[in-house]
């Protein structure tokens, strides 16, 4: 399934002794995909460091939740602070690498994932000092909306969240780097050609010799 | 020095027009005992600041489809289909910060300074012009502190001087907002006697509050919501 693969990816992105946010949405089903060996500290900006999922014998705590709203537990050495502190820890850039969902990403690396007018306005949440100040924003997205339409473009049309804040997108179709020369694809689906993906993506992509597949 | 009151009294000194910061986020952290109370009293033309306005018809939701808020300040609502809906039909004035810059402004407030300037969301439709400002060579934005009426907080645990403390997810803005009211009103299902809490460990000083209402935390508002379980 496509989502999965995402999922699978970008779950391969995060790197022993991090500290990691994740988006609320898609990216959160990361946490549950995160091998036990890895020594990582996930941050949830209603103010804990150290999340991680219950396991299933875990009676939930209704004081206990991530930002998403669902019930989780806390790993040894975990804090928590208020929402303040939270977001001081986001504004400083203590979070080493932040993966959000998106509506659309463009080749300078603007990212637009709060707001479509007329449809969705549910607020901006801490996505724009999430989008901002984490050093790293991996953004982890559908290539296609369900109308067929790209994602990923030359230039967004929404309403942004940030300027020239994503480093790296990863898709159901590819891997792409946000580069000072441009969007450079780094690998690609399985069984998808260079030809297929450049058909199905607005932005212009830089194909350099090697290319993984995922 | 005994700041433990009746729910009824207390909440009856809120008119209505009044400006009230409610902690939470989600549930945690939410006084919902002391919002049911202000349902109950039915006071109106309410300005509510909460990070985000529960879920449909729960918390301070069941405050805004009463008709009884005018304005919510907020961070986000996703979680409310009725609200935004309300929005949308400009039967609700909605303010939306990013939700760093909503605990900011009320810290701010909380510190008794008037504002802070910040670079967050310079270059995006939240900024206007006005509020920019050349500052030591860079631009920045003008944020403003924000003060309340109010304050509705939800603590663990408090003594009868008011010193609070705050369960894990539950704590979010509840001490900052704590400061940042003229008039503070706690609600707790665990009041202790004085000398309980250890003080290196409290949350809030007693100085900040005003109230302390003891509270059955065993009523449904308090469990745990189906919808969010998983597993």
């Amino acid at each position: 399934m496509d989502i999965n693969k995402i999922i699978i990816r970008a779950t391969q992105e995060i790197k022993n002794g991090q500290v990691v946010n994740l988006g609320i949405g898609l990216p959160t089903k990361i946490l549950d995909h995160i091998p036990a060996e890895l020594d990582v500290f996930f941050q949830s900006e209603n103010g804990l460091l150290g999340a991680q999922t219950r396991s299933p014998t875990e009676l939930a705590n209704p004081e206990l939740i991530d930002a998403g709203g669902r019930y989780i537990a806390t790993r040894p050495g975990a804090s928590f602070f208020d929402s303040s502190v939270s977001f001081a820890m986001i504004r400083r850039g203590k979070i080493d690498l932040s993966i959000m969902g998106a509506f659309q990403v463009d080749e300078q690396g603007n990212l637009a994932n709060w707001r479509i007018p007329g449809h969705f306005s549910p607020g901006i949440g801490g996505a724009m000092e999430l989008a901002q100040k984490t050093p790293n924003v991996v953004i982890m997205c559908t290539h296609n909306d369900k109308k067929g339409n790209s994602k990923i473009l030359k230039k967004c049309t929404l309403p942004l969240t940030a300027k020239h804040c994503v480093s790296r997108i990863i898709t159901d179709k590819a891997v792409m780097d946000v580069t000072e020369k441009g969007l450079v694809v780094r690998e690609i689906a399985e069984g998808l050609s260079i030809q297929q993906l450049i058909a199905m993506t607005d932005a212009s992509l830089i194909i350099e010799d090697k290319i993984g597949s995922f | 020095m005994n700041k433990q009151a009746s729910i009824e009294a207390v909440i009856s000194t809120v008119p209505s027009g009044s400006s009230i910061m409610i902690g939470g986020f989600g549930n945690p952290g939410t006084p919902f005992t002391l919002i049911n109370e202000l349902l109950k009293q039915g006071q109106r033309k309410l300005t509510l600041i909460k990070n985000d306005a529960n879920e449909a018809s729960i918390g301070i939701s069941k405050l805004i489809e009463n008709g009884q808020v005018d304005k919510l300040i907020t961070s986000h609502i996703g979680l409310n289909k009725i609200v935004i809906e309300m929005m949308n039909n400009q039967q609700i004035d909605v303010d939306f910060y990013p939700q760093g810059i909503l605990a900011e402004k009320i810290r701010n407030a909380g510190a008794g300074c008037f504002g802070f300037l910040t670079d967050i969301g310079i270059d995006t439709e939240i900024t206007d012009r006005e509020q920019l400002i050349n500052w030591q060579g860079q631009q920045l934005k003008i944020e403003s502190a924000l003060y309340a009426d109010f304050a509705f907080i939800h603590a663990k645990r408090a003594d009868c001087y008011g010193n609070l403390q705050y369960g894990s997810s539950a704590m979010n803005f509840n001490p900052l907002m704590a400061m940042a009211a003229d008039t503070v009103i706690v609600e707790t299902p665990n009041i202790v006697s004085a000398g309980v809490l250890i003080p290196e460990q409290i949350h809030t000083a007693s100085a900040f509050v005003n109230a302390v209402v003891e509270i059955d935390n065993l009523i449904d508002d308090y469990q745990l919501l189906e919808a969010h379980i998983g597993h």
